[in-house]
């Protein structure tokens, strides 16, 4: 029990214990995974307060302030959700692809040409302005998809066939997204020199509740679009492929052993290309709300970074579709408050903070750290 | 423990004469005992072969040597003085370098660049062409043929080998460790190799071979050590006073276990035929050499042979795993060669692979999914574009029952059960479908006695539902003992078959002699 004992036993250490870290033989309960990942995010925002003080901020107050001007009323709330919207769809794609273990880190550029389709079909112009709304919405979804579908299916394509790693190639995508939609709005479609295209008819415009205000009065001013229907469809869509349909298990058996997969029989190629494809067609049915819903005209900044937020949101919600679309809200309101605080920088980097918590925290589901009584080795 | 210590006592007694002594060398892996109080001698310019099966120890045992692992028990001396490693700079340090089976080579640098990594000299600026000519002469000493100035991604593997040597000699290693080097060689190669080594002993250095092929050993080493389990069975005996055959006997081991009672029936109709197939193995080498054989519905046919020799290749191009460049394989009347794994899983094949945990099994994924792996698109599991989970969870939990698989629920993940346990779980999973032809890869390997029984009873039941079997295994007792006719494979080629059990011919047929030759030599010595 004494020190002294110890140290004969063992020369090298003075203190009698060591931390001993040994990889978890049981799967910790379902309780404790949920509960690492809330004490990961309230970790990540204290040193965020952290930050704030030291950037010359009260960070409660800045906490507090986030919390009034993202959840504070009806109207905030409703526009916590617009930012939420692309971020739920973009968050799909990436639970999709990550559940075959796919790294799709290019929801980015899918979401890009997804923005990029939409306006196509008012631009080019596949339909004439005088178009019904909702033959608008169904045909500039169906390009919307279709554009964010190919710039999935590239990447995809290039790892069945070439065994091109997708992280590098989706992410080296996204740069080409950005600056096709440029060449667009710089020289194709620029309104009168300036960078952006003319704004989208009416029609044109996904359905707000405001519009709806003169038939229900407590709609004035809310800007939550259709999109969030679509996103929620997307989400019961996405849940009954992973976790009930036959296609969901195969892309689970690959994601967990492609060796395994093979061996069953099922064509790992095809499902690449398949899954990858998937994660496209939702970020690009982002893009298209996005751009139909919010901004109504294509231009350069549509996107504050959503499809790399995308990345920490399937991790944060455990690649569970539903949870997708909670977390999507949390970190909505993060981007519409942070704004308030500062246009960048501290809440970008208190984004940054969570996501190194996040991955740092999965350590402890695979490893068990306990003290040991030093003994003789 | 007092037993253990007097026997230090004794061994610290005995002198060491030889460059490398180890004693008692105790390792324990979870759940695995190593090396058991192996002793192993080194003596000076010689080349000693560790021979042993996969799993014996041989590895571990020079992992030891090489300091990269460190022994629970037991000491080591290098020319007369104790050593402790703490890594393998310490045993390079007290000139002992090991080459390992997958090469520590950076692919992008020069064969100079890489021999001097890691090295204090030179410090800051490199002068290669100095360093060029001094590897350069030192490859013309040991016959080391490599182009100093070449990237390492140029190399062919055999020059990669003598990359990995020249790098132990340039750091001083009068002790060399080779790690199965020819399992990565092509024929050529491995002439080239010999010619080496054996230079490299007249220059005095001293060589520890590991390998599991028995003509090799013959052919180069001195003296030999045969590990099995663990356990020496033989201690750096001349080669000049053993034959294969003998060698044979001391690596697989002839104790009985115990017998399995097996019914005396008909074999039926051909279901599995193989017809000179040729395939190659993942290092793009010749693996399988016109294999040719038959199974029939209602037999079990065993396929003896020692490890590496092509048995999982031969799986591999049966169950659709693996391309055959020549030949047929037809399953039932039908010709699936080079056709989908889906196909033959079509046509009622079932496989229990070698590796459970890598192939066999999704180890985070349920014990209910790892069941339904491969009718879950059938009824009433597969409904529609469905999985149906009530149905799963119920198929899962009759198979639990079935086969005894200890597990608290189905909802478990594979990962967490025990060796025995996860290959109930392949076992349920490929029996159950009833399967017309049944490949059986090593089945009761790592599993308890218990277990094994277990095992071979369901394989036997299988035979009796008419499936026809191939039982490939490295236990000569279970292949006797199970199979109602044994092929022997060595080198990707079947060297015969033998209906009798006649384990004299088997095993002189694991290596490498035909069956025709053994016929005549026996008639030989009958007159």
């Amino acid at each position: 029990m004494s020190e002294s004992m110890t140290s004969n036993i063992s020369p090298k250490g003075r203190f009698p214990f060591k931390l001993k870290i040994e990889p978890r033989l049981k799967s910790p309960s379902g309780w404790f995974s949920s509960m690492l990942s809330f004490l990961a995010v309230v970790l990540a925002l204290l040193v965020g307060a952290g930050i704030i003080a030291a950037a010359g901020g009260e960070p409660w107050r800045a906490y507090a302030h986030i919390a009034r001007s993202s959840f504070g009323s009806v109207g905030v709330f409703s526009d916590t959700m617009v930012k939420a919207i692309p971020l739920m769809l973009t968050g799909l794609a990436c639970t999709v692809a990550f559940r075959m273990r796919l790294w799709n880190i290019g929801a980015e550029g899918q979401f890009f040409l997804g923005a990029w389709g939409a306006s196509l079909v008012v631009l080019a112009p596949i339909l004439p302005e005088e178009t019904p709304q909702w033959i608008f919405i169904i045909v500039m979804s169906i390009v919307g998809i279709a554009m964010g579908a190919i710039y999935g299916f590239i990447p995809g394509f290039l790892k069945a066939k070439l065994n091109v790693n997708e992280i590098i190639s989706t992410l080296m995508l996204n740069y080409i997204a950005v600056e096709w939609n440029n060449y667009f709005i710089y020289d194709k479609w620029s309104e009168g020199g300036f960078q952006m295209s003319k704004v989208f008819p009416r029609n044109a415009w996904l359905p707000r509740l405001a519009d709806y205000a003169k038939e229900i009065p407590e709609f004035r001013g809310l800007t939550v679009h259709f999109g969030l229907v679509f996103a929620i469809i997307a989400a019961v869509v996405v849940w009954l492929i992973l976790y009930k349909s036959q296609w969901g298990y195969e892309i689970r058996l690959i994601g967990d052993n492609p060796k395994a997969a093979e061996y069953a029989g099922i064509p790992i190629a095809r499902n690449i290309i398949l899954v990858m494809s998937l994660s496209g067609a939702l970020a690009g049915l982002a893009g298209m709300s996005e751009i139909t819903g919010v901004v109504h005209r294509l231009q350069g900044h549509i996107s504050p970074g959503y499809g790399f937020t995308a990345i920490i949101i399937a991790w944060l919600a455990k690649l569970n579709p539903f949870a997708v679309l909670l977390v999507s809200v949390l970190f909505g309101a993060l981007i519409l408050a942070g704004r308030e605080i500062q246009p960048s920088g501290v809440p970008t980097m208190i984004q940054g903070v969570i996501m190194v918590f996040l991955i740092a925290s999965d350590f402890f589901m695979r490893y068990r750290i306990y003290f040991a009584r030093r003994k003789e080795e | 423990m007092e037993m253990v210590s007097t026997m230090d006592q004794e061994n610290e007694v005995r002198e060491c004469r030889n460059v490398v002594c180890m004693r008692g060398i105790v390792k324990h892996f979870p759940g695995v005992l190593a090396n058991d109080h192996v002793d192993f001698e080194l003596r000076e310019g010689e080349v000693h072969a560790l021979l042993g099966e996969n799993g014996a120890g041989k590895s571990t045992l020079m992992n030891i040597l090489a300091g990269l692992y460190r022994q629970d028990e037991g000491l080591i001396e290098v020319n007369g003085k104790e050593v402790k490693f703490n890594s393998p700079r310490d045993a390079i340090a007290a000139g002992i370098g090991m080459v390992h089976q997958h090469f520590m080579l950076v692919p992008s640098q020069s064969v100079t660049e890489n021999i001097l990594l890691g090295l204090s000299e030179p410090r800051f600026r490199l002068n290669l062409p100095h360093y060029d000519a001094v590897v350069a002469q030192m490859a013309e000493e040991y016959g080391l043929h490599v182009d100093p100035r070449a990237k390492i991604w140029q190399l062919s593997v055999g020059e990669q080998q003598r990359v990995e040597l020249l790098k132990m000699l340039y750091r001083g290693a009068e002790i060399l460790i080779m790690d199965e080097p020819t399992a990565v060689l092509a024929p050529s190669e491995i002439d080239d190799l010999f010619v080496t080594l054996r230079a490299m002993t007249q220059k005095g250095k001293s060589i520890t071979f590991i390998s599991h092929k028995l003509h090799e050993v013959m052919a180069i080493s001195n003296r030999v050590t045969v590990l099995r389990k663990g356990k020496v069975t033989s201690s750096g005996i001349n080669i000049a006073d053993t034959s294969r055959a003998g060698l044979a006997n001391l690596m697989v081991g002839r104790e009985v276990v115990f017998r399995v009672d097996k019914n005396e029936q008909e074999p039926g109709d051909v279901i599995l035929s193989v017809d000179n197939i040729h395939a190659e193995n993942n290092k793009g080498l010749k693996a399988l050499n016109g294999i040719t054989l038959n199974v029939r519905a209602g037999e079990i046919v065993g396929l003896a042979g020692v490890a590496g020799n092509g048995q999982r290749e031969l799986a591999d191009v049966i169950t659709g795993l693996r391309k055959a460049s020549e030949g047929q394989v037809i399953i039932g009347g039908e010709d699936i060669t080079n056709l989908s794994p889906k196909a033959g899983i079509r046509k009622g094949v079932s496989h229990i692979p070698e590796d459970r945990t890598h192939v066999g099994t999704a180890p985070n994924l349920s014990v209910t999914d790892n069941v339904i792996m491969k009718n879950y698109t059938e009824e009433p599991i597969g409904k529609g574009w469905m999985v149906n989970d009530t149905a799963a969870t119920k198929y899962a939990r009759e198979l639990k029952k079935a086969f005894d698989i200890i597990v608290p629920n189905v909802h478990t993940s594979v990962r967490l059960l025990s060796g025995g346990n996860l290959q109930k779980v392949i076992l349920a999973r490929e029996i159950s479908k009833k399967p017309e032809l049944l490949i059986a890869m090593q089945p009761t390997r790592g599993l308890d006695v218990g277990a094994i029984e277990g095992v071979q009873r369901l394989l036997l039941l299988q035979r009796e539902a008419g499936s026809a079997v191939l039982l490939v295994s490295e236990e000569l007792e279970e292949l006797l003992s199970l199979s109602d006719r044994i092929y022997v494979i060595y080198e990707g080629e079947i060297m015969g078959e033998v209906a009798d059990g006649d384990i004299e011919k088997i095993g002189l047929m694991m290596t490498g002699m035909q069956m025709e030759d053994i016929r005549l030599q026996g008639e030989k010595s009958n007159e």
